[in-house]
Order: structure tokens, then sequence, then C-alpha cells
């Protein structure tokens, strides 16, 4: 027999490993434009011990390992872009501990965002988390190695933004706590201690996420979506500068699509509100709308689409459906929000030139401190001739990206080689001797922010 | 050439000035009324047409049959006096793009009842009163092709009615239909009423959606439990355009035994739910639809309203919500009517 499927096989049991072709297959691809790589295995660990001592084993034979949350990152981050051990991390799913006073919850780092939404309504409806735009299959660890953000990046940042304390286990198999986990003193904070933050934006190339104590922050009995519109892209930095001068919004998404074409060449503001009385939602909705953006309407130039809505999610997964086949991948990039109008307009234009349907979309995260921009590709999955063009989309986006000032977010290998060509070199150098340092025989998810 | 055919002379002949004397929300006398039509007749600017809310309330105040509303809608989109903010309207015109393909065009025998662009509302359409009928705008990708355009009067752009309805009217031709059941308000209005006004030929005959009702309800007369609830009737705006049919109502009500309970904002001095109002570009637009919603809801609970009736799916889903909140069920007529045989609603 394999060595290695028996080292796994040891530590995880028979039946959380596979090396077999069908179930290799289904590892082999993630749901964007990326060609299929399968891995040499697959295995399910169940608890950090197991990581760890895989990941040891993994070190002896200099086999890849490539940590897997719910596979749903669209741009091949997750790929075993050099064979080995696929690490399906989604047994690692439980809640470790609920604190409502200190408001916090430390799960493991499989757990979806489904399951965590659902354990909150049960046992402390009056708190959330900040779930992404992503399915409910998507793993909070996952979503916080990629600086991933949430319905409350308004207030509150990316959602990497709102770690207390995590658990690590090191490309060399050491299991380490940061934050006040590590003296043994809860899971409330992460700072003041020395910052040792290697293991985010980095795609599970210098550790893997195992526990992570995740904030949690009021949710309020009465949520609702409003939606302001205006034509000219120019004005969106404007109203979304006032609105979080008011501050009243617990989430503010600004997007324009060609289909439907209700939102054809108009800029929709998507505004999540909050609140515990009808009282506190209609201050709120005065402030913004008949203090703050009350010019905009009076002048004509902006308008109130709809209020009380039933909140939803920013979805650009329906764009998938623009095209027959049901595929789509998109560029996610952080710019500031100023740049709203420059990212319109030139994503546009690569849609229009690889004709795809436009379908853009921005995020506030924080006080408008900046703002992730999507762009997204609708591609026939039966035709490749769709998806080279909209894989040809994607790349031309990342340059244009990086063109007009802004950052990839959790880039493909593609996209990482060009902001690597553009980083600091004594940055870059850092990263190397960070990467080396910590994972001396390059086996965590190599490909992935390979400085050379 | 579409125009529409707007009595002067009635006007000039009107004792009255119901039309805005009698408006919920304009404070004119008849003398003031009389000269803002003049001004409105002849083309020129008026305050009229700047505080206009479109609540079409003035076509069931003329008492000369003229068509007021239509003048003031016309005039607005002449002068480039827009009761909403453009981009409100750029996204209203746009909604109405059809975008999914052509319909399946089938023949049907027999009366049909048309969804117009609630396809998404089939499921009111079930059980013992509707056996028998056929759907037509059952696809919600496919809805805007019997879409009746009438929604832009809020948006002061009769120029797209005119240019789409015509279109529309030839979708259901295609169908060969030769008598139509509206499901909304707004679109019987739009057969019989707009088109009509504007010399826009409908080669079938339209049957209001409650009458339907009543006289259905009567053949199923040994059927009906009274349900002796009290309930209000959110009157949208569109039924003012069919004033004819509004007295079906109230015998749908009496006939399944319901009491429709007096309140101030009954009838004709029904308020418009706020839902066109929300937007619009007057300073204090949107607390003024607030505030109008507060004081229909407060007269249905004084009055002692258990349920408040909709027939308008807009009003239901501005209105709705704020309805439950304050302890009113609010309830499509066609369920309360389903409610009244015996069926189970869910």
């Amino acid at each position: 027999m394999d060595p290695i499927y028996r080292a796994l096989a040891e530590i995880v049991g028979e039946e959380y490993v596979s090396d077999q072709p069908e179930e290799l297959f289904t590892y082999s691809k993630d749901l964007g434009t990326s060609e299929p790589i399968q891995p040499d295995y697959v295995a399910a660990p169940k608890t950090a011990e197991q990581v760890s001592r895989i990941v040891r084993m993994a070190n002896q034979k200099k086999v890849p390992v490539v940590p897997l949350g719910g596979g749903i990152s669209l741009a091949g981050l997750a790929l075993p872009l050099r064979g080995g051990i696929t690490l399906d991390l989604k047994r690692m799913d439980g809640i470790i501990e609920l604190n409502e006073k200190s408001r916090y919850i430390v799960v493991e780092a499989g757990i979806s965002h489904g399951k965590l939404t659902s354990y909150l309504h049960r046992h402390a409806p009056h708190l959330m988390h900040s779930e992404p735009g992503a399915p409910p299959a998507a793993t909070i660890g996952g979503n916080v190695v990629i600086h991933g953000q949430g319905d409350l990046a308004h207030p509150y940042g990316f959602n990497s933004d709102m770690i207390n304390g995590m658990e690590v286990v090191l490309p060399t198999g050491e299991i380490c706590r940061f934050g006040s986990c590590a003296i043994g003193s809860g899971w409330y904070t992460l700072h003041p201690l020395p910052d040792l933050g290697l293991f985010l934006g980095w795609s599970g190339s210098t550790g893997i996420l195992t526990k992570i104590s995740l904030r949690l922050f009021p949710c309020k009995k009465i949520r609702e979506m409003d939606i302001f519109v205006v034509e000219d892209e120019e004005l969106v930095p404007d109203i979304l500068y006032e609105l979080t001068h008011a501050g009243m919004a617990e989430d503010l998404v600004a997007w324009s699509q060609e289909i439907p074409p209700y939102g054809n060449r108009l800029h929709h503001i998507n505004i999540n509100i909050t609140g515990d009385s009808r009282e506190e939602m209609e201050f709120k909705r005065h402030l913004m709308f008949d203090i703050r953006l009350a010019r905009y309407i009076q002048d004509g130039v902006g308008g109130i689409a709809a209020v009380s809505q039933d909140i939803e999610r920013p979805q650009i997964s329906k764009s998938a459906d623009w095209k027959k086949g049901g595929g789509f991948e998109y560029v996610g990039s952080i710019m500031p929000v100023s740049a709203y109008p420059e990212c319109y307009r030139r994503g546009m234009e690569i849609s229009i030139r690889h004709h795809i349907p436009y379908t853009i979309l921005g995020r506030v995260i924080g006080s408008a401190h900046g703002m992730m921009f999507s762009y997204s590709y609708a591609f026939n999955r039966a035709d490749p001739e769709t998806v080279r063009q909209a894989r040809e989309a994607l790349h031309e986006t990342d340059h244009m990206v990086l063109e007009i000032g802004g950052t990839i977010w959790k880039p493909a290998v593609y996209g990482q080689q060009l902001v690597m060509e553009r980083m600091d070199p004594n940055t870059l150098q850092l990263m190397k001797k960070v990467k080396t340092l910590l994972d001396p025989n390059n086996i965590m998810n190599p490909g992935n922010w390979e400085v050379n | 050439m579409i125009e529409l055919d707007f009595n002067e002379k009635k006007c000039l002949a009107c004792k009255t000035h119901d039309c805005l004397t009698k408006c919920q929300y304009l404070d004119l006398d008849k003398d003031a009324a009389g000269m803002e039509m003049q001004k409105i007749i002849k083309g020129e600017d008026s305050h009229v047409l700047h505080d206009c809310v479109t609540c079409y309330a003035c076509e069931e105040y003329c008492p000369m049959g003229n068509h007021p509303f239509y003048l003031i809608v016309s005039r607005q989109e002449a002068l480039g006096i827009t009761p909403l903010p453009e981009p409100l309207i750029k996204r209203g015109v746009q909604m109405g793009i059809p975008f999914r393909g052509d319909p399946e065009i089938e023949e049907v025998q027999g009366p049909v009842l048309n969804m117009g662009a609630f396809s998404d509302l089939t499921h009111l359409i079930q059980g013992k009163l509707f056996e028998g009928l056929t759907l037509i705008s059952t696809d919600p990708r496919k809805m805007f092709h019997y879409f009746c355009q009438l929604m832009y009067l809020h948006y002061g752009r009769i120029s797209v009615i005119n240019e789409r309805l015509g279109k529309i009217i030839q979708t259901f031709a295609f169908h060969n239909v030769n008598q139509v059941i509206h499901f909304h308000d707004e679109c019987y209005g739009a057969y019989t009423s707009y088109a009509p006004a504007f010399g826009i030929h409908v080669p079938f005959q339209s049957v209001h959606f409650f009458e339907y009702l009543y006289h259905r309800l009567t053949t199923l007369k040994n059927d009906i439990q009274p349900l002796n609830f009290k309930v209000a009737y959110q009157r949208p705006c569109s039924s003012r355009l069919s004033s004819d049919k509004y007295a079906f109502v109230d015998k749908i009500f009496e006939l399944i035994g319901v009491e429709h309970v007096e309140r101030k904002y009954k009838h004709e001095n029904a308020l418009c739910c706020g839902g066109s109002i929300l937007g619009q570009k007057r300073a204090g637009s949107r607390a003024l639809a607030m505030e109008l919603q507060r004081k229909n809801i407060q007269d249905m609970k004084q009055a002692g309203a258990e349920f408040c009736v909709f027939n308008c799916p807009a009003c239901m889903l501005t209105m709705g919500k704020p309805v439950a909140e304050n302890q009113i069920q609010p309830i499509f007529m066609s369920d309360l009517c389903r409610m009244a045989v015996g069926e189970k609603i869910t």
C-alpha cells in the first residue's frame, strides 16, 4: 500500500482519506475558469492534532499540503497546483465557546457561515457575525484567510479585522496560538501582544488555521434594506461619503449591471438599516434621506427606489445566469471609494470587449476607507470559447485594477504574480524570508505567493 | 397619432372644479382650481404640475367625465416637470423592457385572466373561484410582454405608455382573446380608461377582477360561510380609473359577510399607500409618505379593522408590513374570497 495513503489513514481513519480517481476528481475543480488539477490524496482531519501529524508527515515526505475550506473561492486558490494532499477541513466545524457578554465565539476553522448563523439564531439571536455574500457553505477559516468581507463591513471592516484570537498549525507541524488565548487568558482579544500576523492573506501558504475567536455584534430585531439610485457614477463616492458620515447603515453596496435592464447604466446603492424599534428605523432614515441625501433628491439626480425591503445579500453569483451554462468568476479588488467611477467605466469597457454583460458591485469597507469592487464575468461551462473569453476578461481586469491604483483581492496565481511584480522589493524579500522561515520545505499550498 | 381626447369646453363649463378642490394633497379653492386648470390646459406652468403626488384621484373627482389626470401627466412631460428624480424614471422605464425572449403564444378559448406584470402571484389564483379560467402572463421571465405600462403615469411619461401599449395589446391579440379579466386595477384601467382616452383601439373586452369575483361568488353562494370579520380596504390609485367598478368591493364584502368598517379614509377619500410618493423629488416626500401611512393605518385601527384587504400588489408591498405590525392582518381580496368559500389559504 502507498505509504502516504497508509500514513494518512492511520491519522484520520480509513473513512476520511481517499486516493480514488472519482473522489479526487471532485477536488480537482473549483467553480471558476481554472483548469482542473487533481490532488494525489484527499484527507479530512477532525482535530488540530491530526492536522499537525499530517503536516509533519508531509514534511518528511516532501509532499505538498493544500488546505481547503468550502471550496468556493472561484479563483483556484485551493487547487493543488503541484499535487499532493488536499486537506478538506470541513469536518473541523465545532463550536467551542460562546461568550455572549464579551461578544465573541470560538469556532473550529472549518465551520460554515451557514452553520454559525444557524447556531446564533438559536442560541444568541441578539448577536451576529459578518456573513459574506458567498453561499452559506463558505467556511469561517477560508473566508478570514483571504481577508473576506461580509455584511458588517461598513461598521467593522474586513472579516479578518474581527478576529480575537486564532490557532494555527505551522507548516512544520507546531500548533501555535495568537492573542490572549496564547497566554491562557481566554479568547477575547488579539491585541496587545507582539504582532505575529503572518497567516492572513497568504492563501494558506504559511500555515493552517484551525481555531478562530470571532467577534460578534449586536443583531437588531428589525433588519431592512433600502435602495437609493443615481445615474451619474461620479456621484456614487459623494453619496457613500454622506451615508458613511451619517453612520446609520449596517451595510452599503453599490452595484450596476446590464441584466436585468432596470440596473443598466444606473447605480443602485443598497443600504441595510437595522433597529430595535420603528422609531429607531425612522430616525436613521430621516438622517440619511431627509438630511444627508435631500439635496440629491430635490435636484432630481438621485432617488429612493425602495424602502423596508427584506435584506438580500449581494449575490453576484446570479450573474452566472446571464449566459447559458451557469458559470461565472469575478475579480475582486480593494479600491479607494473615490475610484468607483473609473472602476465602473473600465469594468464595463472590458465586459463589452469580451461580449459579456457587465456586472459590477462595490461594498463599502469601514467608513468609506475602502471598497471591495468586483467585476463578474459569466461563461458557459460547456463552451470552452466562452470560458476563454471570461478568463481573458479576468486577466485584463487584474491588470486594470493595478493600473488604476487598486489592489487585487484574493488573487489567483496570475494576479499574485502581477502584484508581486509591483511590490516594494524589500517587502517582497521579507515575504520570501517569512515563507522560508515558516515553510522550509515549501510544502504549504505551493505555487501561491511564491517569491522567486 | 395618439392624442389625449380632452375637452376644454367641459372644463370651462365646470362649476365645481372638483378635480383639484377635492384633491387631498393640494389646498385649492374653486377659483384657484379653475385658474390652475386653465394654465394647465394652455400648456403653461402651474404649481399643480409640481405638487401633484400622482394619486390618480382627479380622474374620479371630475364631474364632467374629462381626463384631468391624464392632462396633468401629459403637461408634466411636455414641460419637463417630472415628479420623480431622473434616475428613478430611467430605472422604471427600463424595468418594463422584456429581456428573456418572446412569450409562448397559444390561442385560448373563453375568458382569460391576465396577471399582467404580477406573474409571481399566480398562487393567489387557485381553488373553485378560478376553475375553468385560462391564465395568461404566468411566467415572470416573460411578464413584461403583458405589462400595461400605466405605472408611467407616476413617472410623468405618457410617451412611454403610448409607445409601448400598442405592442402589449397586440400580444393579447395574438392569443386571439375576446374577453380578458384583469387581475390588477391598473391593467383594467389601461384598456378601459386610458386607451379610449387616447384613441387606442383595444380588440378585446375587459372585465374587472372584482366584477368577476362577485359573479363567481354569486354562483357559489351556497358554499359561502359568512366570515364576520371587520375589514378595511386599501383602495389603490388605479381604482380611480374605474370608479364604476369600485362598488363591487362592498358588494363582495356583503356577499361574504364581512363588515367594511366606517372610517375617514374610505371610498372617495382613500389615501395613497405612499409607494409612489416616497421617491418623489419634492421636499419632504418621504416624510409625507410615512405620515400618510401612519394616518391611514391609525384610521383602520380606530375603526376596529381586523383585516386590511388589498388588491394592488404594490400597495401590499408598501403597506403590508406596517399594517401587520399594527395587529391588522394584510390579505389579498382573492384570498379573502377563497376563505369565504371554505378554502384554506396559506
